[in-house]
C-alpha cells in the first residue's frame, strides 16, 4: 500500500499520471512533461515534495554531531537561516545521502533529506546523534512545496502575509526562514529562482489551490527530472550512492577539507581516494538526433565509464547526460547507444541554470 | 480510459494500422501507448523503399522516459514515411490515430490482417497489461 501526500486529491483532481516513487503516489506529470518543464524555466512551476523526510535536530551540542555527521561544515553557518548543501558519508567515503542543513538556532538545525533514502538516513542520524545528546525528531506533519522559476517568487508573495512578505524580503539563495506557519527557502532542484515551503499537511492543499489560482503550473517528477539534470545536480541513488565516492560525484566542492583536524565520518577514507585519485563526473551533450539513458557505456580516453543520468533536454532541445568516467577522460567520448558508438562533447556537469543555456 | 477507434486494426505490441485503400496501411501507436511513453522527442522512421516483415523493429520511438522499437504490424514495402514527426514528434501524443501517423507500408500479404487485433481484442490485450 503506498502513501498519499497531503496534495494527493489535488493530483487526482488535476489529472494526474500517478506514479509509485520509492513507496509514495506521485505525479510524474500532469499531461506533459515537457510543458510543465518549460513552465519551471520560463514561468512558475509547482511540486509537491512532500514525500522528503525533513528532520530537526535540536540539543546544545548539534553543531558539534553535524560537524562529525557531514562532510561539508556547518562551522560555516553563522547566520541563522543559512543552508548548506552536503554529503552524508559512510565510514568508507561512500555517500549515505546527499543532504540539506538549515542552522536556525544554536541548539535548532534542520535537515531535509530523500524520500528513497528515509529509513537508513534516520537509522544513521539517531545512531550517531546520541553521543551528542541531540535530539533527532522528524517532522512527518509538515508538507513541502516546490515553487520554482523566474516569477515563482513573485506569484508566492501574493499569498503571503504583510509579516511573511518582510522575513523573505531580499532573502539571499540558500537561507530559509519561519514565519507564521510556513517555512520558506530559498532553495530548489531546478536551477531556477524560488522557493521550497513546509507547512503543516492539513493547510497543505489550500496553499496549492491559491498558488494554482495564482497562476503557477504544477510540475510532475519527470519535469523535475530533466530540470535537475540540466541544472547538473545529482540524483541520489542514480549519480552517487553508498558506494561511490564524493570526489566521483561532481561534490568535491562540497567537501570541507580545512580545518584539516576536523575529524567527520569518513574523512580517512576520504584522505586516502583523493590521494589515489578517482573518477569523475562529466557531463554530456548528444546533438544529434538520440536520447543519452542511464547504464549506457561510455568509451573514453583511457577507459570506459557509464552514464549515470540521462536525458533529453527540453531547453537545449538535444540529450544531455551525467556520467561517471575515469578521470582521464578528454573532450569528447563515445556512447554505446543500442550497439552503435555515438560521438558525444564532454563538459562540466551544468547545463542550464537560471533560465540561460550553459552550453 | 484511453481511445481505441474500431475502425483501425492493432498488434498486440500496441502499433494501430489504418487501410488506406489499394493495399496500402498507415502505421502508429496506439493512445494507450503514448501514454505509457510519455512526451515523444524523436521517432526514428524507416526510409521509403525499405521493405519489412511482420514482427521486424523498423522504427523506433525516443520519449522523455525511454526508447521503444515500433514493430511492422504487416510485411511489404514502406511507401511513405511522415516526414512532419522530425520536426513535431509531439504530434505521436497528440494525435495519437491521425497526425501522428508514422509510415505506410504496401502490404504483401493480405493474410496477416487476420492475425491482427480488432478494438475489443487490443482492449483485451490493454487489461491484461
Amino acid at each position: 500500500m503506498s502513501q498519499h501526500t497531503a496534495l494527493h486529491a489535488k493530483h487526482l483532481e488535476a489529472g494526474a499520471k500517478m506514479v509509485d516513487f520509492f513507496g509514495w503516489h506521485m505525479p510524474i506529470n500532469y499531461g506533459s512533461q515537457i510543458e510543465e518543464h518549460h513552465a519551471v524555466r520560463q514561468d512558475a512551476g509547482m511540486f509537491d515534495v512532500s514525500h522528503m523526510t525533513i528532520v530537526d535536530l535540536t540539543g546544545a551540542r548539534t553543531r558539534d554531531f553535524l560537524r562529525k555527521l557531514l562532510a561539508n561544515d556547518v562551522a560555516k553557518l553563522s547566520v541563522p537561516g543559512k543552508a548548506l548543501y552536503t554529503a552524508m558519508l559512510n565510514e568508507q567515503g561512500g555517500v549515505i545521502d546527499d543532504l540539506i542543513v538549515y542552522f536556525l538556532q544554536d541548539d535548532f538545525f534542520r535537515v531535509v533529506v530523500n524520500s528513497a533514502t528515509r529509513e537508513k538516513d534516520l537509522a544513521w542520524i539517531s545512531q550517531h546523534a546520541a553521543a551528542f545528546d541531540v535530539v533527532v525528531t522528524e517532522r512527518s506533519e509538515l508538507a513541502l512545496i516546490a515553487v520554482q522559476g523566474p516569477n515563482a517568487k513573485t506569484k508566492v508573495a501574493t499569498l503571503l502575509s504583510a509579516e511573511q512578505q518582510a522575513a523573505v524580503e531580499g532573502m539571499k539563495p540558500f537561507f530559509g526562514v519561519q514565519s507564521g506557519e510556513l517555512f520558506i527557502a530559498t532553495t530548489g532542484y531546478t536551477g531556477e529562482d524560488g522557493y521550497e515551503i513546509a507547512m503543516p499537511a492539513t493547510m497543505a492543499a489550500d496553499f496549492w489551490q491559491q498558488l494554482l489560482d495564482a497562476g503557477v503550473k504544477p510540475a510532475g517528477l519527470g519535469a523535475r527530472d530533466t530540470l535537475r539534470l540540466e541544472a547538473g545536480m545529482n540524483l541520489y541513488g542514480q549519480d552517487m550512492d553508498d558506494s561511490v565516492s564524493p570526489l566521483a560525484a561532481n561534490m568535491g566542492w562540497t567537501i570541507a577539507w580545512e580545518p584539516s583536524e576536523r575529524d567527520f565520518i569518513g574523512r580517512s577514507a576520504l584522505d586516502q581516494q583523493k590521494a589515489q585519485g578517482t573518477d569523475k563526473l562529466v557531463g554530456l551533450v548528444m546533438e544529434q538526433k538520440g536520447v543519452l539513458r542511464h547504464g549506457q557505456r561510455v568509451v573514453v580516453e583511457g577507459g570506459e565509464g557509464m552514464i549515470t543520468s540521462g536525458t533529453f533536454s527540453p531547453t537545449l532541445g538535444f540529450s544531455i547526460a551525467m556520467a561517471r568516467v575515469p578521470a582521464s577522460v578528454g573532450e569528447t567520448a563515445e556512447v554505446d547507444i543500442r550497439g552503435k558508438l555515438v560521438p558525444v562533447k564532454v563538459i562540466k556537469p551544468a547545463f542550464v541554470r537560471m533560465g540561460k543555456k550553459l552550453i | 480510459m484511453s481511445s481505441i477507434p474500431t475502425d483501425l486494426k492493432y498488434a498486440s505490441s500496441h502499433e494501430w494500422v489504418r487501410h488506406e485503400g489499394e493495399g496500402v496501411y498507415s502505421v502508429g501507436i496506439s493512445e494507450h501507448a503514448q501514454g505509457l511513453l510519455g512526451d515523444m522527442v524523436f521517432v526514428e522512421l524507416p526510409e521509403v523503399g525499405d521493405t519489412v516483415s511482420q514482427g521486424d523493429d523498423c522504427a523506433v520511438a525516443e520519449s522523455v522516459k525511454a526508447a521503444s522499437d515500433i514493430y511492422a504490424p504487416l510485411s511489404g514495402e514502406v511507401v511513405e514515411v511522415n516526414e512532419s514527426l522530425a520536426d513535431s514528434p509531439e504530434q505521436v501524443n497528440t494525435s495519437p490515430y491521425h497526425d501522428g501517423w508514422m509510415f505506410k507500408v504496401k502490404i504483401s500479404d493480405e493474410s496477416e490482417l487476420d492475425e491482427l487485433l480488432d478494438a475489443e481484442g487490443y482492449q483485451n490485450v490493454i487489461d491484461e497489461e
